[in-house]
């Protein structure tokens, strides 16, 4: 059984200007100790589906529906107290801007200890000598001495490590990371990914990595569901996701990685805004960009159904062999080798 | 630290120079002759130039102002007042302490409404609550305070009888100046004043806590302390209240500063022997060395009170330094 399994996930907000479908029906699951990435673009529902998750939208304007299972019960159903014991202790949560994360007034070490004092029945000098281990963990030089610092005097790469110290500091099941590279640069990034991965192994946790880069997904996940205009339009194993992607979205979010080895001079772009989701387009919600669109597009949301691997599923009018034709067209056009990884 | 004192200074010295030199130009363009106040009705021609020339008036201005700078720096004195002869530097040290007292208690009393009600309403936005306070805000700033200090003093204290009308009692006892004294028979005298004073600033207060505490509910970090399991309780007051507090204490600040200088209003609604109270006396009977020792006093205490918030923004916020 999975750990986490989300069925039929809506979440809507009232808006002045009316209702928001930002979830819109998602079902996915996370296995015990596996990484599920989550891609798709600004707006796509990605990060409210998993703040619907946590229970982390405010009541007055949002509703959620469907079920979340986490080891068996549903935390949508849960009482706020039951919610707060999973929330932290179970489930760790990264966020993606480290600079407006942590509480600027509070030093780092009462943070940490404040997540510790939350969920376990030690004494704060118990507590601390938690916080500067992991700070350790998470690889914070001196971190003795740094457990007294103020958030503002950490660099941006840092307080990274100290909110994925700080959610991992219970040993939670599951670790939520919202965009957690999005904010630093590259040679930061990578060192965070790096450390996930590193502490995935050690703490032995599953994650799911929200991000709107592919490159990131290649690297650490296991499983990949792509998401757009708050629908899942594409689930798969990441090989196979990245072997056959089967839907024109996937296809655009493939061709705008780049890569030294590209034929043409310009990097693939899809066309066109994200979809409103005040009034969202009829039928398929990605048909005003896309460029194999048809009449049926319009009219009809195609349903997910399965590919050829196992748990690969897609939504897309298109006809097997149209895709299959398109998407030889597609790789002809980049370097092959990069794809079968 | 050093370099920020020495600055400060700096900013002071300027700030009295500007602050005593305007004063000086505005009295000397206003019509009036102080010596012919100061000598009385039946003084003769004489006897107002004899006052004249005791008061330093028949000189030019700017030797005025040299002997007002003089004063200050050979005998630490602000000089004497034209009317009543007394010491300028005692008559402030026995009114301050009036306007302190209006202007500590009002805050008191307008920060212990405002900061409850403004948490209470950010925290039902478009609640009842929120609404009658909005309502509240509005009067509160609509209205000046002579009409509310009047209605105040008409309703409670004639009507009602609850409070006295007018008058101040010292808090110390003993005192000679006025005839009650003691703290329960100051904080009597006081307690409508100081309503006045909240009705007028709690309304401003009200907006600004509560628009401070939504804008920090919305910040990233209250989100991180809800997915620690922090319950709201505890959210709101280790992770919100601290951090929107940062501006109203630096508007607290520069209000106490300003309102010290002269609760002019209110002072002359209620009867208190305060600086406001003075100030307007002193303007009627041209008596330019009590008014000059005024704008000092109010100078000194706007530095002072900005200086204060300065110190409590630093001890409240590591981020800032003061350089």
């Amino acid at each position: 059984m999975a750990l986490l399994e989300v069925t039929d996930l809506r979440t809507t907000f009232r808006t002045d200007d009316g209702v928001v479908k930002a979830v819109s029906g998602v079902s996915l699951a996370v296995d015990q100790g596996a990484t599920l990435g989550v891609v798709g673009e600004s707006g796509s529902g990605k990060s409210v589906t998993f703040l619907s998750v946590m229970g982390l939208l405010d009541k007055r304007n949002a509703d959620v529906s469907g079920s979340v299972v986490f080891d068996g019960r549903d935390m949508l159903t849960m009482r706020p107290s039951e919610l707060r014991e999973v929330r932290g202790a179970r489930i760790g949560m990264i966020f993606q801007d480290p600079m407006t994360s942590l509480n600027p007034v509070k030093r780092i070490g009462w943070q940490l200890e404040e997540a510790v004092l939350l969920h376990q029945d030690v004494t704060r000098r118990e507590a601390r000598r938690r916080a500067i281990e992991m700070l350790k963990e998470v690889e914070i030089p001196r971190a003795e001495q740094r457990v007294d610092d103020y958030p503002h005097q950490f660099s941006g790469g840092m307080r990274q490590r100290v909110m994925i110290a700080m959610a991992l500091i219970n040993n939670p099941e599951l670790v939520i990371a919202d965009e957690p590279t999005t904010a630093l640069d590259v040679t930061t990034q990578a060192q965070i990914l790096r450390l996930m991965k590193r502490l995935q192994v050690e703490h032995q946790m599953a994650i799911v990595m929200i991000t709107h880069d592919l490159g990131v997904v290649a690297e650490l996940a296991d499983d990949c569901v792509v998401m757009y205009g708050g629908r899942v339009v594409e689930q798969a194993k990441v090989t196979d996701l990245f072997a056959k992607p089967e839907m024109p979205y996937t296809w655009g979010l493939l061709g705008s990685l780049p890569r030294l080895s590209l034929v043409s001079g310009r990097l693939e772009q899809i066309p066109g805004q994200p979809p409103s989701l005040l009034h969202p387009p009829s039928g398929c919600a990605f048909n005003p960009r896309c460029e194999f669109v048809m009449d049926v597009c319009r009219r009809e949301l195609p349903e997910l159904r399965a590919s050829t691997a196992p748990d690969h599923r897609f939504r897309c009018h298109l006809d097997d062999e149209t895709r299959d034709r398109i998407r030889v067209a597609k790789k002809a056009a980049l370097n092959p080798e990069e794809h079968a990884a | 630290m050093a370099a920020f004192l020495i600055r400060r200074l700096f900013w002071a010295l300027f700030l009295f120079f500007a602050a005593t030199i305007v004063t000086y130009l505005i009295f000397f363009v206003i019509p009036a002759d102080p010596a012919k106040l100061a000598a009385g009705r039946n003084a003769t021609a004489q006897d107002v130039k004899r006052v004249a020339a005791f008061l330093h008036l028949n000189v030019p201005l700017y030797q005025q102002y040299w002997i007002f700078l003089w004063n200050i720096i050979r005998h630490g004195s602000l000089g004497y007042s034209y009317v009543s002869r007394q010491p300028v530097r005692f008559l402030i040290g026995q009114d301050a302490p009036v306007t302190a007292s209006l202007v500590f208690g009002g805050a008191v009393f307008w920060l212990s409404l405002s900061i409850p009600v403004g948490i209470l309403s950010a925290l039902r936005p478009r609640s009842v609550m929120d609404r009658l306070s909005m309502t509240f805000v509005l009067i509160g700033i609509s209205a000046h305070p002579v009409w509310i200090g009047l209605i105040l003093s008409f309703v409670v204290g004639y009507k009602l009888h609850w409070t006295p009308i007018a008058g101040y009692c010292n808090f110390f006892p003993g005192s000679s100046a006025v005839q009650c004294s003691g703290p329960v028979q100051w904080a009597y005298h006081m307690i409508l004043p100081w309503v006045t004073f909240m009705v007028l600033f709690a309304a401003l207060y009200v907006r600004l806590v509560r628009a401070n505490v939504i804008e920090t509910m919305s910040e990233d970090y209250v989100r991180t302390a809800r997915a620690k399991g922090a319950s709201e309780r505890r959210v709101m007051v280790q992770h919100v209240l601290r951090n929107s507090m940062l501006p109203v204490v630096t508007i607290l600040g520069m209000d106490i500063g300003l309102a010290l200088g002269g609760a002019v209003f209110t002072e002359s609604i209620f009867s208190l022997p305060g600086l406001g109270h003075d100030l307007i006396a002193a303007n009627n009977a041209g008596d330019l060395p009590l008014i000059t020792g005024i704008v000092v006093f109010a100078t000194i205490a706007v530095i002072t009170f900005n200086l204060i918030v300065d110190v409590a923004y630093a001890v409240l916020d590591p981020r800032i330094r003061l350089t």
